[in-house]
């Protein structure tokens, strides 16, 4: 399995209740053969960079369609670095706009990925990352 | 982490035996012949519009008696700014208001709270208290207009907050029409804005549907909604399915407070999505208005003929439309809306063809509103009621779905009813597993999707055009306002009012809606409400499956 003892937590920021992508990649990470964390809905970005450092996971997905990705983003990038943790890949996915990407990129995101990717293509840029 | 008992019965839906040709079988999983022949057609009572059990519509005028509303979403960033757009929509023929709540109201959060400040202004307007209701709908006649709201978690409060702006306008309480969608089963499902535990929660909607039928007998206190749930991932037989067990919930939740079955069905509503299958959707339509009026008779004895009307609003878009070549969703919301018509419906918004990436421009908004007035005014199928009644493959499947509806019921009832499924987090799993079977469907080419994986061009853009950029100074502006608000009300007798509120909670039959009003009248937030109410009745634990 090309992402065995991978440890992933997959991440719900912000008020936005949209939560069927990121069980989809949920589900096909786990298929993949990684383990999966999921924070279920409302995660603040101190609550998720919490549970990514206490359960030690080599990635965070946060999943984000109500437009605020910018904002929730540059909230966590600077958490996790405050906590020493800025080795953890961070990736986001949604509703986020192309002209976005680059610079959510620049603030320190290893992938965007939109609902239109397969996900075979979403599967196979987060284990290029993370082996 | 996966814990979905294994046990449970597979959806006969899933195919059994993987049929190659795309054209074979309906999104709901109905394997259609190639030929209908008249006498599969047509095995149930059809009967005549406007009658038991009304296959053929509620009205036996279909559209020349009226015509259905066109009601378009629209809301962002300050009431001011949405109250400009409404204006507009208005002064170009819209004939009812649709209200889209930010995230932080749609959840009970203030502008100023930590959880809300990256979301105000985003997806809706940001309506805090009475003062900003009071900006929203300035210089609007609420007495001339109908406003529907799609507000769950803080339906009641927003409802509130409609009748206060309403007693400030001098328009009479009975003269107020419109729609909260207040209808929260669904909520836990698929869309994710719930406060409250789910029993609370049935409380509360069923303190402000009873309260409604009385104060404003002519406003739908709920809409119950299979959009979201359908726009997740559910096929539309589930889509209706899952629907019509919550719309005898809440049957059973109103009755068991003291309402007259007779009296509050006739104010249910129901909302749904159109999606791309012309026919299963029409066919959806009529099976769904069929079997929900035989249910009420059947089981609960209703008399009353308008009680048996099965009234809906649709919405045509969503999830079936593409970020990619992005115009070709006009021509998928102009079929959508064909459906939605040939099916019935009351009410009809269409998604603008940006509305896959972003909040639409003035031009696209315009394109979705002009779409619904070409079939209305120029295609003519608005001339003769339920055009495609007697249809071999409509009548045909109109029954098989008929029977696929009734099966998804069964099944959620055989689970131990909706209530349960939800907070066990069965239903949610449920709707996890259809998504993920639809996006590799789609990413494998087993459903058809132009411009995704037929017709694709070498280049990924979105040929966006215009594009629609909101005030960065939204949340500065709300802000303003807010500490405006708070600074200048009589804190004192807010207090009171949020106090009283507390206390009626705390009883387990004393209506709600009254010290609501009283709150929202006197400048008590969205927030200070919600918060009195938590402290009475908590907040949903959520199942984290997946």
């Amino acid at each position: 399995m090309p992402l065995d003892k991978k440890r992933i937590l997959i991440a719900k920021p912000g008020l936005d209740g949209h939560d069927v992508g990121a069980k989809v990649i949920a589900l096909a990470l786990r298929d993949a053969g990684a383990e999966v964390i999921y924070t279920g809905l409302r995660r603040s970005p101190e609550h998720i960079v919490r549970i990514a450092i206490d359960e030690d996971v080599d990635m965070v997905g946060l999943s984000i369609l109500s437009g605020s990705h910018k904002e929730l983003v540059a909230d966590v990038v600077a958490r996790l670095k405050n906590e020493d943790a800025g080795d953890i890949k961070l990736f986001v996915g949604g509703t986020i706009p192309d002209d976005d990407h680059a610079g959510l990129r620049e603030a320190g995101v290893a992938g965007v990925f939109t609902s239109e990717m397969k996900i075979e293509t979403v599967i196979a840029e987060i284990e290029r990352q993370l082996t | 982490m996966n814990d979905v008992d294994s046990n449970l019965a597979r959806k006969s839906s899933t195919p059994d035996k993987p049929t190659n040709d795309p054209l074979a079988r309906t999104p709901s999983g109905i394997d259609v012949p190639v030929t209908i022949t008249p006498d599969m057609a047509g095995a149930v009572e059809i009967g005549a519009p406007g009658q038991f059990p009304f296959t053929r519509g509620i009205f036996e005028n279909g559209y020349r008696g009226r015509l259905w509303t066109i009601r378009q979403y629209s809301g962002f960033g300050t009431a001011e700014t949405t109250n400009e757009r409404y204006r507009f929509l208005l002064d170009r023929g819209q004939t009812g208001l649709s209200v889209a709540l930010d995230l932080p109201t749609q959840c009970g959060y203030d502008p100023t709270d930590s959880m809300a400040r990256s979301e105000v202004g985003k997806v809706g307007v940001s309506l805090s208290n009475l003062a900003e209701a009071e900006i929203l709908f300035d210089g609007i006649d609420l007495s001339s207009i109908s406003t529907s709201f799609t507000i769950n978690g803080t339906a009641a409060i927003i409802y509130a907050m409609y009748l206060a702006v309403a007693d400030k306008q001098g328009v009479p309480r009975d003269k107020l029409t419109g729609t909260i969608q207040n209808d929260i089963l669904k909520e836990y499902v698929a869309r994710g804005t719930w406060i409250f535990p789910v029993r609370q929660s049935m409380r509360l909607i069923a303190d402000s549907v009873l309260y409604a039928n009385a104060e404003t007998p002519r406003f739908n206190p709920i809409s119950i909604a299979g959009a979201h749930v359908r726009d997740a991932g559910a096929n539309a037989a589930e889509e209706m399915g899952y629907t019509l067990a919550n719309g005898l919930a809440y049957v059973d939740e109103f009755k068991a407070r003291g309402g007259d079955v007779n009296a509050f069905a006739k104010r249910l509503s129901f909302f749904f999505y159109v999606h791309m299958d012309l026919f299963e959707e029409v066919a959806k339509f009529r099976a769904g208005r069929r079997l929900w009026a035989k249910l009420l008779r059947e089981r609960y004895g209703v008399t009353d003929e308008k009680a048996l009307r099965f009234r809906f609003g649709v919405v045509c878009g969503g999830s079936s439309l593409t970020a990619a070549q992005p115009q070709n969703n006009i021509v998928r919301v102009g079929i959508e809306t064909l459906a939605a018509v040939m099916g019935g419906a009351q009410s009809v918004f269409t998604c603008a063809f940006d509305e896959a990436y972003q909040i639409p421009t003035e031009t696209s908004a315009e394109i979705a509103l002009r779409t619904q007035q070409i079939v209305a005014h120029e295609s003519g199928v608005a001339r003769t009621v339920d055009p495609l009644g007697g249809s071999y493959y409509t009548e045909w499947l109109t029954d098989r779905m008929e029977e696929e509806i009734t099966r998804i019921m069964k099944e959620v009832d055989d689970y131990g009813g909706v209530v349960k499924a939800i907070e066990d987090g069965y239903l949610q799993s449920q709707i996890a597993e259809r998504a993920k079977e639809r996006k590799e469907a789609t990413d494998s080419g087993a459903r058809s999707v132009v411009g995704v994986n037929i017709g694709m061009r070498e280049k990924s853009d979105t040929d966006a055009g215009e594009m629609f950029h909101q005030d960065p100074e939204t949340v500065r502006h709300v802000t303003e306002k807010y500490e405006r608000v708070m600074a200048d009300r009589d804190n004192a007798a807010v207090g009171k009012t949020l106090s009283r509120l507390q206390a009626a909670a705390h009883t387990d039959d004393e209506n709600i809606m009254p010290h609501l009003v009283e709150c929202c009248h006197a400048y008590a937030t969205v927030g200070e409400m919600v918060a009195a109410l938590k402290a009475e009745w908590g907040e949903f634990q959520e199942p984290i499956r997946f």
